[in-house]
């Protein structure tokens, strides 16, 4: 890193490894003498987690672990906090060895500097969200009074005030991980450690909580540690990359640099070579469907949206989103002057469905000869988004962080 | 030399062992026979006594409060528990019906005692997870008669041996579901204790306990009925209760007095398992 300024070193992880298995010693042997993964398999039974891995996080960055599952990505941040231990390398987090520490000192570690985010939220289902919040706090013995005090400070920084006393089960995904992400802010710990925090939520819910993430960083300054398995995820969210294959790091640099410079065949194959038509579907470009309109409502209301939205066509659904078909405006004024009382007569039915999971590749070509926008639906033709042209061509453009503009 | 045993093998001497080992125990183990015969006798007594305390008629609206608080206030199984009650009372089987519950409740609580103890011992370790399996699965495959056999022998007969082929014989599922419970814990929810530094007692108390309740509590329902399975074929070593005017009229081919009182144990027994099942319903969704 050729900057400016000396960023702070937070964690230095020097050359790790991880064997699993009974006798890791000469697996570790045989790496160490440039024998492959499979080779070692193979011969001892022992399989390689983690291989002689190197890197530096500085203080208040997002640093994202990305690679395909299989990789050592997650077996990689639970070394971090020991709940899964080295075999060999050494892990000092500001200035301190976590791999030598023993049972109390590592204990201590994880109460005060390393807070965890789950993958599926992991809240304690018979607790509160308040008491889910405060569990980290009640293990380091704090005053029921004080640690409700924090819980409820910590809850209000992810927008959650008014839950507290909800149970786990009457939230929605996105709430459930807004109370991981909170229990974790609660301790006040310096260091967070996310794994695939955001995969198991709705697409449009996880744009919202990735930005919500880097908002909440600009603000805390925290040092993340983000685990995930989706190149558009670690683009938008890393102030750095480390992208990981069989237990090592093949590259690690902003996400420019790994764009622009892939350093090897694997990581320009799994930047370049993946052909962003295929790998992105219809849910990573959608837009919230918003306005919408009633099938019970009439033209003058439509008109009125279409004005205060400055649009020119509206998707009109049933009660329970189902799409019903769309209206355009000069369809709409007509109307208003012909004074009918409904929609009926106007709508358009016969759209072109785009289901959440058509890659854009089959999308485009559909776009390109449509005159409105195109409605996407689940299973039950319920509306979950709209696609506009400059979304697909701003998604093609990698243009992710950027609000999408219709 | 018979036709069945061609070759005069020694016959290998298990049952000898084990006879020669009861000696020993009675011989040499007496003092501790005795103190767990004092205290479960006093346990028993105790539980006797609270039941028995009132009459009938003024217990059996208590019975009723009681039911309707701990099943959070369904009033249907209340009444018809009252009902039920009051047709052991008229019957004439009151006594004998509070002495089967005695037995019912202290037995259950010495084996869940010992039971959800082992059950979080074998969760949480593999080695003494797979002996206490192969036990298990011996003391549930053995005929529940065979166990009456060492409770009469380190104990005699009453109500105490009874006591004990109870204790033992309801004591497996409690182990096993306690077991299953904190086995059956998503890994994450295991990993946010340790990740949040969490002690392995506070593991236990905040995280593996309260969430594996419902599946303990299944336990808990399971050791109750068989619990009261074996106090009424306890009667066989002279244990009290409805388990012996079941076997009175057995023996003297009296249909009347069996059926009776085989109905009230089915009384007794309905009321037991549907407090227990709401029990479980309470653990899953406690507000």
């Amino acid at each position: 890193m050729e900057n400016e300024y000396e960023p702070e070193v937070q964690i230095d992880v020097n050359k790790l490894s991880k064997i699993f298995g009974s006798r890791p010693e000469k697996a570790l042997q045989m790496l160490r003498d440039g024998q492959s993964k499979n080779e070692i398999l193979e011969k001892t039974g022992q399989t390689v987690g983690l291989n002689d891995i190197s890197f530096q996080v500085f203080k208040g960055e997002i640093f994202v672990l990305m690679g395909l599952s299989g990789c050592g990505k997650s077996t990689l941040l639970r070394c971090l906090n020991r709940l899964i231990d080295p075999t060999a390398g050494s892990i000092v987090i500001n200035g301190n060895d976590i791999v030598t520490m023993n049972d109390d000192e590592i204990r201590e570690f994880r109460r005060k500097q390393a807070g965890m985010i789950f993958q599926n939220f992991a809240l304690l289902p018979h607790r509160t969200v308040l008491d889910n919040v405060a569990f980290g706090l009640e293990i380091q013995g704090i005053e029921l009074e004080e640690r409700h005090r924090k819980a409820a400070e910590a809850l209000n920084l992810v927008g959650l005030a008014g839950y507290e006393q909800s149970m786990p089960d009457q939230l929605s995904g996105g709430m459930k991980q807004r109370v991981g992400l909170a229990r974790a802010l609660a301790s006040d710990a310096e260091i967070l450690l996310m794994d695939e925090a955001f995969s198991a939520l709705d697409p449009l819910i996880r744009r919202d909580m990735q930005d919500e993430l880097i908002d909440l960083q600009e603000r805390l300054n925290k040092t993340i540690i983000f685990v995930t398995h989706d190149l558009d995820e670690a683009l938008k969210l890393g102030t750095r990359i480390a992208l990981m294959k069989d237990g090592k790091i093949i590259q690690i640099g902003t996400s420019e640099e790994i764009l622009m410079n892939p350093s090897n065949d694997y990581v320009e194959r799994f930047v370049a070579d993946v052909d962003m038509t295929r790998v992105l579907t219809a849910q990573d470009v959608m837009k919230k469907a918003d306005p919408v309109i009633s099938c019970k409502s009439g033209p003058r209301l439509a008109a009125r949206l279409m004005k205060e939205y400055g649009i020119s066509s509206l998707f009109v659904v049933t009660q329970h989103r189902l799409l019903k078909g769309i209206v355009q405006i000069d369809d709409v004024v007509e109307a208003v002057k012909n004074d009918h009382k409904t929609l009926e007569n106007i709508v358009i039915n016969d759209l072109p469905q785009i289901h959440l999971n058509t890659p854009l590749g089959e999308i485009i070509p559909i776009i390109a000869d449509s005159k409105f926008p195109l409605p996407v639906v689940d299973e039950d033709t319920r509306l979950k988004g709209i696609i506009v042209r400059g979304s697909v061509l701003s998604a093609l453009a990698r243009k992710e962080s950027e609000p999408i503009v219709a | 030399m018979s036709l069945d045993y061609p070759i005069d093998l020694p016959k290998i001497p298990i049952g000898q062992l084990v006879s020669d080992i009861v000696d020993w125990i009675e011989a040499n183990l007496g003092w501790l026979l005795d103190g767990i015969t004092e205290v479960l006798r006093f346990l028993l007594n105790g539980f006797q006594d609270i039941l028995t305390l009132l009459p009938p008629l003024a217990m059996i609206p208590i019975l009723g409060i009681i039911i309707y608080l701990i099943t959070r206030k369904d009033l249907r199984l209340a009444l018809l528990s009252i009902a039920g009650l009051l047709l052991i009372w008229n019957l004439q089987l009151w006594s004998h019906a509070m002495m089967t519950l005695a037995l019912v409740i202290s037995s259950t609580i010495i084996a869940l005692l010992i039971g959800i103890p082992l059950g979080i011992l074998a969760a949480n370790n593999d080695t003494i997870n797979a002996g206490i399996r192969v036990l298990l699965d011996f003391m549930q495959t053995m005929p529940s008669f065979v166990y009456l056999i060492p409770a009469v022998i380190f104990f005699s007969l009453g109500n105490v041996p009874g006591m004990i082929a109870t204790v033992v014989f309801a004591m497996p599922p409690a182990i096993r579901l306690t077991n299953l419970g904190i086995r059956q814990i998503p890994v994450e929810l295991i990993e946010v204790s340790d990740a949040f530094g969490a002690t392995p007692q506070q593991k236990l108390i905040k995280v593996q306990l309260p969430v594996a309740m419902p599946t303990i509590m299944a336990g808990v329902n399971q050791c109750i009925m068989l619990a009261l399975s074996m106090v009424v074929i306890a009667s066989m070593i002279g244990a009290g209760g409805l388990g012996y005017q079941v076997l009175v009229g057995i023996q003297r081919v009296n249909i009347a007095m069996g059926f009776e009182a085989g109905l009230a144990i089915v009384i007794i027994a309905i009321i037991l398992d549907r407090i227990t099942q709401g029990l479980i319903k309470t653990g899953k969704t406690r507000e």
